[in-house]
């Protein structure tokens, strides 16, 4: 997908002028926030819990090399293949070469970040494969021909008119069609039509949340059964998962599992926790002939021991987003490429570069709410600030906020110029403001004030009023 | 007990009153209010915005300003968090500093929570529903969440109403409101609407960046709440014009 | 991909200043240890936790005396249901002696598109979440737990353990390996992508319902 991060102010503008989306937003946000509260509140040893995960995930990302190793190992001696890939090319090369090789048609695919980061989809369409999203969010977009706009809810941006729109279009078979009006309707729908495609299909891809390195297993969570019916029934079973998921036990998975539903949805635990561990054996009733999985680095390694090392630690949950006042307002796909929210603006520089994605750090008030909500304790508004500090280093900062700052630093080194230029600024604010307290609109300050008046100054300074106390009083 | 007290510059250039309310309700506690005078601007909107040259040129000064004092007390979450989270932060590789700017933390306390813990006796008046909007400074860096409201109990006739969403920013995030005017507005319009819905008569707030982008909101809104730093409630001057109010 | 993964391994290496790819002590020691999280706790027992965590995310239960009153309990769900006397079983042992009716039609396979209901037996149960985990095999083919509109699941009391990390343990000492597919379920399939309402049913199972067996 070809970012458009860039363009972060111009897309928020379009996001907010966006009645249907903002609909949307509206609905979803309360919802998120709420769920995750109630869950926390139900399970008091949480905190606990999330120092216990945070301890998993630097404990595993300080050995990654050796848990990697291991799982490698472990996936190979029960029958399955890893396949490593630096780039997102030679990820999806990896992934078409096991399509070729299984001589497949049809790929049924369960929800990937992964797979949005290396654009899978886009390599197999253009090796000629029919690929079909089966998380029904996914679906959605898919066949919108839109990115996600939330890494756990894809289509969190669509009202239910538009997705029956949508499936009218494309599923609209003469005499059958019956108008899609609720939610159960359109469910249904979904469901009847990507059944055949589950059965039909010879390859099934899916993420992962986790790799089990003593086991060589991967664990994916949904709560459709999407993702295990992908796994299930086609002939070979491919796993996308960046290099950042292994973790050494199934007790430390347990761990991160209970932070992982709570911060996401407010569940407990996913309707389907799934820990895969090779092929079918040879008396199994069903399960996939063939069982690989393809690990991405795609920069990961490169962060790994620097300044962004913990945002290694993040389990993809979205807590971030639900609770970032920006992302409520714009929704995720003003952000331009596949992660959106408080960790896309992180990942996204690191990922797409610094010079597309330098909007993204700055579209943040470093409220740090998205902190206070990680189960993974990621000093998120520390790494924006990081990367507003590369962006300052590197020269990309625009000209016009470097000048504005250069001129305040200079003043502010200097108390007298300081003092003096002060005392002019608010004694002329004051006599613009004519005594009426605030102003409509003002010469350099349109930004503020197209909604909002601003507050005139009380007039004189407190630095000068306390001199004349001191002296006078 | 001697106080240093930082006054920020939005209180200084904007809001002197902010700066005698700090300085009675300090005085109330028996000490001697020291206002030093090299004092300008922490470096807040140089480090945040990516230039920590000149964030760590800003702090320098103002560390050594502030030393020596045993007590320093800002009206201000954000100016506050500045100097007790970030300026150890800022030093990190300058060994010398860095002892300077921890020692400075220590002693650094933003005022409702420095006023709360040196059991300040509040001898105000004011008749109303009021509402305290928390920055997310002195919520999440600070954690000052419960002193102000412990101060407010305590003025005489006033009522204090709670604001939905309150955990949610107000959209100012400093330079964020000219950078990105659009989206802090509607951050700002949701805030104003949470304040209206609270049924308060008057707002609050231990930060003058948050009050002045609500404030400003409100009054484009035509509504009727006033505005003030907890400060000037506390300290009873409440009749004097609220935020953004003409004289009359 | 020989290359990238030496590139990969090598770059982790250097950034974690490993010098060497043995394993280092920690990592064997945590990878023997297995050691658990906090626990959470609760006050009531595990059936009734198990139970209430059950009927929270949606499922149904019934409760068996001995394993004759399977047949009972299966042909009240068909009734309930209005279902026809048709269902696909899998080949466990606890399954294999039962007495069907002869006029119903019961097949030991794994599940296909056209099935209606599943019939499967768990591994264990999940007290902590209301869970039930099933492991992939020639006793419980995996497909059962997804394809049919209507799961049933039976589940001998005894095998409830209180956490994730109990079953486990229940696993790596009475089957020492990893099956194909450990499924934890809980509750029917759902789905929350169309305006966050949670619609029961998205792809899998749209009803589950647990035979749990006492003694």
């Amino acid at each position: 997908m070809k970012p458009s991060s860039h363009a972060f102010a111009e897309n928020a503008r379009r996001a907010l002028h966006d009645a249907t989306l903002q609909q949307a937003l509206a609905k979803a946000g309360v919802g998120f926030v709420d769920k995750r509260r109630g869950a926390i509140a139900g399970l008091p040893e949480f905190e606990a819990l999330r120092e216990a995960g945070r301890a998993i995930k630097d404990h595993s990302l300080a050995n990654l090399d050796h848990y990697l190793a291991r799982f490698e190992q472990q996936v190979t001696a029960g029958g399955g293949q890893v396949h490593w890939a630096e780039t997102p090319a030679q990820a999806c090369a990896a992934v078409l070469d096991i399509c070729q090789q299984a001589g497949a048609r049809m790929i049924a695919k369960g929800k990937s970040m992964v797979g949005e980061e290396i654009a899978v989809n886009d390599a197999l369409e253009a090796a000629g494969y029919e690929v079909v999203e089966t998380d029904l969010g996914e679906y959605i977009i898919q066949i919108a021909h839109e990115p996600p706009s939330h890494i756990i809810a894809p289509a969190v941006h669509k009202t239910r008119g538009q997705i029956a729109a949508l499936f009218e279009a494309l599923h609209h078979r003469p005499g059958l069609t019956r108008p899609l009006e609720t939610v159960p309707q359109i469910v249904d729908e979904a469901r009847q039509i990507l059944r055949d495609k589950f059965l039909a299909a010879d390859v099934g891809i899916t993420g992962a949340n986790f790799l089990i390195a003593e086991t060589g297993s991967t664990v994916i969570v949904t709560n459709e059964g999407n993702g295990d019916l992908s796994a299930t029934l086609p002939r070979v079973h491919i796993v996308l998962a960046s290099i950042e998921k292994a973790v050494p036990t199934l007790e430390d998975a347990s761990v991160l599992l209970r932070l992982l539903a709570r911060s996401a949805t407010g569940q407990e635990i996913t309707s389907y926790t799934t820990f895969f561990t090779g092929p079918r054996r040879a008396d199994d009733l069903d399960g996939p002939e063939e069982f690989h999985v393809v690990l991405v680095d795609n920069g990961r390694s490169q962060m790994l021991g620097g300044a962004y090392h913990e945002m290694l630690r993040c389990i993809r949950c979205g807590a971030c987003l639900n609770h970032c006042p920006v992302y409520g307002a714009v929704g995720g796909h003003a952000y331009g490429w596949v992660y959106p929210g408080p960790m896309g603006a992180v990942l996204t520089p690191l990922m797409v570069g610094l010079k597309e994605g330098r909007p993204l750090p700055n579209a943040s008030t470093l409220c740090g709410r998205c902190e206070a909500v990680c189960p993974m304790s990621i000093p998120l508004p520390k790494m924006l600030r990081e990367h507003r500090r590369r962006e300052f280093v590197q020269g990309l900062t625009p000209p016009r906020g470097r000048w504005a700052l250069a001129a305040w630093a200079y003043g502010a080194r200097r108390p007298w110029l300081y003092r003096k230029l002060g005392r002019w600024m608010v004694a002329m604010l004051k006599l613009m403001s004519g005594g009426r307290g605030r102003f409509r609109s003002l010469p350099f300050a349109g930004a503020w004030t197209a909604a909002r008046d601003l507050p005139a100054p009380q007039g004189g300074t407190f630095m000068d009023q306390w001199q004349r106390r001191k002296h006078h009083g | 007990m001697r106080i240093a007290l930082f006054v920020s510059c939005l209180v200084d250039l904007y809001r002197p009153s902010v700066g005698f309310a700090a300085v009675k309700l300090l005085e109330g506690l028996g000490a001697e209010v020291v206002v030093p005078e090299g004092q300008t601007c922490c470096g807040q909107p140089a480090f945040n915005s990516g230039d920590l040259a000149a964030a760590r040129d800003l702090a320098r000064p103002l560390i050594d300003t502030l030393a020596g004092f045993e007590h320093v007390v800002v009206p201000s979450g954000s100016c506050a968090g500045m100097l007790v989270k970030y300026y150890p932060e800022l030093f990190a590789h300058e060994p010398e500093w860095l002892a300077k700017a921890r020692t400075l933390a220590r002693h650094s306390r933003e005022l409702s929570a420095f006023l709360a813990e040196h059991g300040a006796v509040i001898d105000a008046r004011h008749a109303g529903r009021v509402a305290m909007h928390d920055s997310c400074s002195s919520r999440r860096e600070l954690n000052v969440l419960a002193e102000p409201r412990r101060l407010l109990n305590a003025v005489a006739g006033l009522e204090q109403v709670d604001i939905p969403e309150a955990e949610t920013c107000c959209g100012f995030g400093g330079t964020f409101c000219v950078k990105y005017p659009d989206i802090s507005a509607r951050m700002v319009s949701d805030k104003a609407e949470a304040v209206i819905n609270s049924g308060a008569d008057t707002l609050v707030s231990g930060d003058m960046g948050c009050l002045l982008n609500i404030a400003g909101r409100l009054k484009r809104m035509e509504s009727p709440v006033r505005v003030y730093h907890i400060a000037e409630l506390l300290a009873g001057m409440t009749d004097a014009p609220g935020i953004g109010e003409g004289e009359r | 991909m020989v290359d990238a993964r030496a590139a990969i391994l090598g770059r982790l290496a250097k950034a974690l200043r490993h010098d060497t790819a043995a394993d280092a002590p920690a990592v064997v020691q945590r990878l023997n240890e297995k050691a658990r999280g906090p626990q959470p706790q609760w006050p009531e027992s595990m059936r009734e936790r198990f139970l209430a965590k059950l009927a929270k995310v949606s499922a149904t239960h019934a409760e068996l005396g001995s394993r004759a009153e399977i047949v009972q309990a299966v042909g009240a769900y068909l009734a309930a249901q209005n279902l026809p006397n048709h269902l696909t079983a899998a080949p466990h042992s606890l399954l294999n002696e039962v007495a069907w009716p002869n006029d119903w039609r019961l097949e030991q396979r794994r599940a296909r598109g056209e099935d209606r209901l599943g019939l499967a037996v768990a591994f264990c149960a999940i007290a902590e979440t209301g869970s039930l985990m099933l492991l992939a095999g020639p006793d419980s083919p995996t497909t059962l737990n997804f394809l049919p509109d209507d799961f049933l699941c039976l589940l001998p009391e005894s095998r409830i353990v209180p956490r994730m990390e109990d079953a486990w343990a229940l696993l790596r000492q009475e089957r020492g390996a990893m099956p194909r597919a450990a499924n934890i379920v809980t509750g029917p399939s759902r789905t929350a992508d169309v305006e966050q309402t949670i619609q029961l049913g998205a792809h899998g199972p749209r009803r589950l319902h647990v035979l749990l067996l006492r003694g």
